[in-house]
């Protein structure tokens, strides 16, 4: 099989000792089973995220992402940029968008780039780490990696925000993503039918500024997954996962629950799935321990 | 920012949806909006807002203008995008919120004590120093947003959090005094720089 190459965004959650680095380690471990390379675009900078239009504005906000837009241009001509934050993805595709379409925009940007030399021209695919999966290598390619089948395990899909909207997957709807419960399924786990808060917002960037609201909404995330069964909760998303894992002291406190739901990524079960260690999965970086991965990394 | 805001009443003065149109991103689509209120229904955090969007669209038109730049409302988008894919109109609801919310920061009506506001500041700060997050600064500098006081509170609240963080390796004290960043930051500042003066003229025109 001839290696996938890509232009890859890895954002500032997924550096070193960084909210996000677990999940980086795991996709690293994934990527490497499936013959996929990342081409780290040289020097990216901040998307912005959803919280940057207070200060920063249009113009600004947007030309924070043509400016990586312009390096992975440069530097890795005729890939495709891949992105494994839902935010990150969301504001490059969301500006490539926009200058694809809106002539002055474009104008403006270049306009703004060229203040440090460089020029974009928004001709790459931007595109989640997720799709390379779905729609490059496929369910069925993924699933003869399998060494160590997920057998046994009960699994609610956390599809979230902004993977599902406002662009989402291919094929799949707003409301009923189905993407997570097949990879699930394919890697010999049971996905939760009918999970109830698979695309409820956790809050976002207001789990900071409004702890209140969003642990309210995130209880109910995690609620909905006991309900259904479920063992643990797979996200595609840095945000989801910390604002679903690392609250949870808090509500128990507050709603008295003895909740304790490992919160893990897609790329997680895939790195357990394909025989690598607990370290190479990532799973060194759960705070509520996934103990039966770490049962089947030993098997 | 003030002489900004006069400006615009003085250019403005019978009609707050033309000044929305021609200032704030995806300001056009305003007129667009039919009232079922679907968006209001589907926002994860409706019932928070003093005027949901729907009710922000009717204020809009009905020149409402400093209820709206002065609520606290659009600053409560969790950035869901559940009322984008669902509003027959098609407009796109969640960039007008963030639009609005960034036009009355710049005319200087936001509520200054909003704590989405303050954090948006923040984060927006934070990023251009470095050209990168930095969370542990972004952590503290939240924490204590609302005084010395306030963030001692905050911040032992938070210590089992953060050493939670610490020990999966989530985390870096060594962040606070260096911390990630890019190499080329000074070329970002001035790629921000140029963008503001153009969208500053832009407006000033507008």
């Amino acid at each position: 099989m001839a290696k996938r190459e890509y232009s890859f965004y890895p954002g500032c959650s997924s550096q070193k000792a960084a909210s996000a680095s677990n999940y980086q380690v795991s996709v690293n471990a994934m990527c490497d089973e499936l013959d996929i390379k990342l081409n780290e675009i040289p020097d990216w900078n901040c998307c912005s995220a959803s919280i940057g239009y207070a200060e920063g504005g249009e113009l600004p906000r947007l030309a924070l992402s043509a400016r990586n837009m312009a390096l992975s241009e440069k530097f890795n001509p005729g890939q495709d940029i891949v992105a494994t934050c839902a935010a990150c993805w969301l504001a490059t595709r969301e500006t490539k968008d926009r200058l694809n379409h809106e002539d002055a925009l474009m104008k403006e940007t270049n306009e703004a780039l060229a203040a440090a030399g460089l020029k974009v021209a928004a001709n790459q695919k931007v595109r989640h780490m997720v799709e390379v999966l779905i729609e490059d290598i496929g369910y069925e390619e993924m699933g003869k990696h399998v060494k160590k089948p997920l057998e046994g395990l009960k699994i609610a899909g956390y599809v979230g925000c902004q993977t599902n909207r406002p662009f989402g997957i291919d094929g799949e709807s707003f409301e009923n993503p189905k993407y997570l419960d097949k990879l699930v399924a394919t890697l010999g786990a049971e996905p939760i039918e009918n999970y109830e808060k698979k695309v409820q917002c956790c809050g976002g960037a207001l789990a900071f500024s409004e702890p209140v609201k969003s642990q309210a909404m995130i209880k109910d995330i995690i609620e909905a997954a006991y309900d259904g069964g479920a063992d643990m909760i797979v996200t595609p998303c840095p945000v989801c996962q910390m604002n679903v894992e690392v609250y949870q002291d808090q509500i128990n406190a507050k709603y008295k629950t003895k909740f304790k739901m490992p919160v893990v990524y897609y790329s997680t079960l895939m790195a357990v799935a394909y025989g690598k260690s607990d370290k190479q999965a990532g799973l060194d970086g759960q705070i509520i321990k996934a103990t039966q991965l770490e049962a089947i990394t030993r098997r | 920012m003030g002489d900004m805001n006069v400006v615009k009443v003085e250019a403005y003065r019978n009609s707050f949806l033309k000044e929305v149109e021609a200032n704030v991103e995806g300001g056009q689509w305003v007129k667009m909006c039919m009232q079922c209120g679907v968006c209001s229904g589907s926002c994860p955090l409706g019932s928070a807002w003093d005027h949901p969007p729907q009710e922000l669209f009717m204020m809009i038109r009905a020149g409402k203008r400093e209820e709206v730049l002065t609520s606290s409302s659009m600053w409560m988008c969790t950035s869901c995008y559940n009322c984008i894919v669902r509003c027959p109109r098609d407009l796109p609801i969640t960039h007008i919120m963030h639009g609005l919310a960034h036009y009355a920061e710049r005319l200087g009506l936001a509520p200054k004590n909003q704590p989405t506001r303050k954090f948006a500041k923040l984060f927006w700060n934070n990023l251009v120093k470095k050209g990168r997050v930095n969370e542990l600064k972004l952590g503290v500098a939240l924490y204590f947003m609302n005084g010395l006081v306030e963030g001692i509170k905050t911040a032992l609240k938070m210590a089992p959090l953060g050493l939670n963080m610490l020990k999966t390796k989530r985390m870096n004290p060594l962040e606070y005094v260096g911390g990630h960043g890019i190499k080329d930051a000074a070329g970002l500042q001035a790629i921000l720089k140029k963008a503001r003066a153009i969208e500053l003229a832009k407006a000033k025109k507008a």
